[in-house]
């Protein structure tokens, strides 16, 4: 216990130091001003939503194999982390997009397949409420989330393979993109800290999901008196 | 100071985020504690 309540202190800390470094710390953008600063909270979350989708691809994967509950576990508990950091993207999104665009959306490649990856994972969520049998359910939505991270690449390159309103790329982009190096420091902390919060969450989450699993193996013993 | 409203209002909401998620996650953790117990009660019982 005492273990759990350093690590979210910790995590806490990392994230407000991340906060203070996006909001004073990194240097003003010239053209879009103090709107800018949203970036750090909007892109280091969607990189973190990203990894997590990554590891839920990867338990999904794993359980089709070995079918071994933990496995099931570790891809319920990414996939809801994953989804709750995609929520803060598309709502940095539009509130940033306004004053500079004018518009709070556009039904561009980014912006279109960043909502539906948010749909996908939000069906997977619902999937596994549908189905009781939990060995059943854990294989539907090992294969679902398969099917699911497909569009992760997908959210990746449509800034890179097609014309979009959304920015073009700072980070891997095309020859001359590019960040002030503070900006990159400041970014690449402010993921750092998405990072460990994700951790922190996927944890919790993971200690729910083995309980409900014991919950439901003492429920069929119940069942069987 | 143009559009300090929405960098806070950003900054403000995703931490809402998160902190509800949390809050969440442990409401349902202590749900489910309790729910162990009421079965290992009746579970007991029944031997």
């Amino acid at each position: 216990m005492i273990k759990q309540i350093t690590a979210a202190g910790v995590v806490v800390l990392l994230v407000a130091a991340a906060a203070y470094a996006a909001l004073f710390v990194a240097p003003t953008e010239r053209s879009m001003g103090l709107i800018q600063r949203i970036f750090y909270l909007h892109v280091s979350s969607a990189w973190t939503a990203f990894i997590a989708f990554f590891i839920c691809f990867i338990a999904n994967l794993i359980y089709v194999f070995s079918r071994k509950p933990r496995w099931d576990w570790l891809g319920v508990s990414s996939a809801e982390v994953g989804l709750a950091f995609t929520t803060i993207v598309l709502i940095t999104g539009p509130i940033w997009a306004h004053p500079v665009w004018g518009i709070w959306w556009t039904w561009d490649a980014r912006l279109t397949s960043t909502f539906v990856l948010w749909l996908l994972y939000v069906s997977y969520l619902l999937l596994r409420t549908l189905v009781e049998e939990p060995d059943r359910r854990a294989l539907l939505s090992a294969l679902f989330g398969i099917f699911a991270f497909l569009d992760v690449p997908l959210v990746f390159g449509a800034i890179r393979w097609w014309r979009t309103q959304h920015p073009q790329p700072v980070i891997m982009g095309a020859p001359g993109s590019g960040l002030d190096p503070r900006m990159r420091a400041v970014l690449l902390f402010c993921w750092l800290a998405m990072m460990a919060l994700m951790a922190l969450l996927m944890r919790q989450r993971y200690q729910l999901e083995a309980m409900r699993g014991e919950v439901e193996l003492i429920q069929r013993e119940v069942e069987g008196l | 100071m143009k559009n300090l409203d929405s960098v806070l209002a950003a900054y403000l909401i995703g931490w809402g985020v998160f902190f509800a998620y949390f809050i969440s996650v442990a409401r349902r953790t202590s749900a489910l504690r309790e729910e162990i117990e009421r079965l290992k009660n009746s579970l007991n019982r029944g031997k």
